[in-house]
Parts: structure tokens; sequence; C-alpha cells
């Protein structure tokens, strides 16, 4: 069980994963939009999507939880 | 028939020479590179557009008469132009990154020494001592402050380093990766910042009134591009005022760039602009930006001697005021050697510090040459 922690502040452009998606470390999970700049976050493990707890377009900033795996 | 030659000769075939066409093809091609390319469209269309007008044989900018003239005069010459510019930059400028790692403001004055290099380059070179303060300060990668230093110092070359300034602006992502990858090693480039802290909305307040306050009193040449950077940053950071901070980033912001762009380019007449000293120009510039770039990481280096947090010393590099571009070649830099490695934040510390680097830089060549 790891949590998908936002890296730095930015708006969420791309959720790339659904609920129930497995998913393999290093996979693209979310593409955060930050001074106009494409940042793809990585999942940290491998793991299956339990949650994904931000919306396309929300303003989030360092440390927000955006994904729960487990 | 006499009718057919008066048309003739009011219409002004006569007066171009083979220099104008160079300029025309000039300014199509930045037209070109403006649309096509998406290179600073904002700008250099203008300036294209400024450089067509003035090489067509009209009085447009004549001076007490031309209407690019005025815009000119009144605008640049008087150096009201670029504080304004300041203005909305300042508006638009979240100091959060530096107020959270105030060491950042070292890296942004550190890249200056860029500055100074092409400075002394220049004059070997036989540029005269305002002309070579000019092009030095290319190296900051910030067109305003070039543009208005260039107004106080050397008039005749504003037009040829702002073209050189903005250009280069269009080519960090291009000329800074190599020099980064050259001054730093794979594992430097991994290492990764810790997170940045919250900064309150009180020091956000408190910044641009303490950093107005300390750069007047030191360099008080520096107060029209920082006074009014600082007080577009209150507008901003205020937070009662969103009508002034959003006219100053958006709609002041547009006007003053087209009268800019437009008088900017018109400053370029053929005869002025098609002489050897263009060339040392632009091949001074992209010293002046390498150089930037080199001074920038080599201050991080050195800090990292006496840092136990170490920083990344890539974000030494976005030290030149190419604000956010310079930031966001820092980060891809760094996301190469490490894609979970997110640097954007921690490069915009010092990018914005660099901004007022370079403003000081300038402010410093003003007091001790004019």
């Amino acid at each position: 069980m790891a949590n998908i922690e936002c890296p730095m502040s930015g708006k969420v452009w791309k959720i790339l994963v659904k609920v129930g998606d497995t998913v393999a470390e290093d996979d693209e999970v979310i593409i955060l939009e930050a001074l106009k700049m494409e940042n793809p976050i990585y999942a940290p493990e491998d793991g299956v999507v339990k949650e994904i707890s931000v919306k396309e377009g929300q303003q989030v900033t360092e440390g927000d939880v955006l994904v729960v795996l487990e | 028939m006499e009718l057919l030659q008066g048309m003739w000769t009011s219409m002004a075939f006569d007066n171009l020479y083979w220099g104008n066409f160079v300029m025309w093809t000039i300014a199509l091609t930045f037209v070109y590179l403006a649309i096509k390319k998406g290179f600073e469209p904002l700008l250099l269309l203008p300036i294209a557009f400024g450089i067509l007008l003035v090489n067509l044989p009209s009085e447009i900018m004549t001076p007490g008469e031309g209407l690019l003239w005025r815009f000119y005069h009144y605008g640049e010459e008087w150096a009201i132009i670029p504080p304004l510019i300041f203005l909305g930059i300042g508006a638009m400028t979240d100091f959060g990154p530096v107020i959270a790692n105030p060491k950042t403001l070292l890296l942004g004055a550190g890249a200056q020494g860029g500055v100074y290099v092409t400075f002394f380059g220049a004059l070997a070179l036989g540029f005269d001592i305002n002309q070579a303060a000019v092009i030095g300060i290319i190296g900051g990668a910030d067109g305003p402050t070039t543009i208005f230093l260039a107004s106080k110092l050397a008039p005749e070359m504003m037009g040829i380093c702002a073209v050189a300034a903005y250009s280069y602006m269009a080519l960090v992502p291009v000329i800074q990766p190599p020099v980064m990858k050259l001054l730093t090693t794979e594992a430097q480039r991994k290492i990764r910042m810790k997170s940045l802290r919250k900064v309150s909305k009180l020091e956000k307040i408190f910044f641009p009134i303490i950093t107005v306050i300390v750069i007047t009193l030191v360099v008080p040449d520096a107060a029209a591009l920082m006074g009014m950077f600082c007080f577009g940053n209150l507008l901003r950071e205020s937070g009662v005022v969103d009508r002034l901070s959003l006219t100053a980033q958006n709609e002041l912001m547009n006007i003053v760039t087209i009268f800019l762009g437009i008088s900017v380019g018109a400053t370029m007449p053929a005869e002025v602009f098609l002489s050897p000293k263009v060339l040392g120009v632009f091949a001074l510039g992209s010293i002046a930006f390498a150089s930037a770039t080199a001074t920038g990481i080599g201050l991080a280096h050195l800090m990292n001697l006496f840092l136990k947090e170490k920083i990344n010393p890539l974000i030494g590099a976005a030290g030149v005021s190419a604000v956010p571009m310079a930031a966001r070649v820092a980060h891809k830099v760094g996301s190469e050697a490490d894609k979970k490695n997110y640097l954007l934040m921690h490069a915009m510390g010092p990018n914005v510090a660099g901004v007022i680097g370079t403003a000081v830089a300038a402010g410093m060549f003003i007091s001790v040459l004019k």
C-alpha cells in the first residue's frame, strides 16, 4: 500500500489510470501541469489503484495525496 | 504622361537600396519563426513588423515627426516601457520558492557572472565601454532590462541587443543543456532536493517591500526597474487589488508590449543593422548566455562544498532570468538523469532571483558608466 504524493504544486492535467488498474513501478499515473509544463508522475512501486483522490483540472500542492495504491 | 511621372516620383522606389531588401528578408524570417516555430511570438512579431516598416521609405522614424519615432522616444528613450513591463512581471512572479530557500538568491546573483565575462570580452573586441555593458547584460537573458540599459548607456545598440536578448531567450533550451551536462556529473544531476517549506502570506507581502528598500539603498540606479517590479509583486501578494494586479499582468503588459516591440524593430534600419558589429553582438550574446549558465552552476558547486543539504547544481543554471524557461530546462535536464526528480519549483528560486540579479547588474553599470 502506497500513496502517490504530489511532488510540487500545479494542476492535475490528465489522470492515466482507473480504480482497479494494475500499475508497475515507474508507470505514468498522472500528468501534472506546472508552469505550462507537463510533468508525469510515476508510480513508486507495483500495485493496484485503490483510490484516485483528485480530479482532472484540480489545483494541487506539494504533499497532497493523488492516488492510493495497494 | 506628366501625371504618370509625378506618380512615379511620389512613389518611393528610388529611396530603396539593397540593404533594405536584406532587412525585409530578415523581417520575414522573424515573422516565419514567430508564427511557424513559436519563437517568442509576442515580441518577435511586433519587432519584425517594425523592422519591415522602417525599411520602407517613409518618415515613420523621422525624429519629431514619425509615429514609430514617437513610440520609441517616449516609450524607450524615456525608459518608461521597460519598467512597466517589470511591473507586470512583478505581478506574475511568485517569490515563494526564494523565500522558502533564500540561498537561491545567491544563485541568481551567480549567473550574473556571465554578464561581466562578456562585458570584458566585448571591451577586448573593441566595443566602447557603454556598448560592452549593454552586450554583457544580454547574458542575463532579460529583454526589458537590456532595453532599459541600452536607453541609458548606448541607445544605438538597443535594437540589436534587444533582438539578441530575445533570440537567446528563445534558445534557452538549446544553449543551456550542453553547458549544464558538461559541468555536472550524472550523480550530481540526480540529487533530489528536499521539499520546500510552506511560505506564509505575511512573508510574501514583506518580501517586495524589504527587497525594494535594500536594493534601492545599495544600487539607486536600479530603482526604476526594481521599484516597479516590487510594486507589481505587492499588488499580487496583497490579495486585495486583484484588478490592479491582473491589469498589470495582462492588459497593461500587452499594451506596452505592442509599443515596445514595434518601435524596437523600428530602430533597425538597414544602415544600422547591416554592420559587422551585429555579428559581434550575436557572437558575444551567445557567449554571455553560455557563461552565465556556467557561472550559475559553478556557484552551486561552490555552495555545495559548505552545505550539508546539497543542492542540485542544475538549478544554478536557472539563475539567468528567462522565466520560466530556464527553470524548465533545469527541471528537464534533471529529469533526464532521474525521471522522478522534480526540480521545477526548486529552480524557480534562482530563476526569479535572476530577474533581480540582472536588474541590479544593470543598475550597477548605470551608476558606474553614466
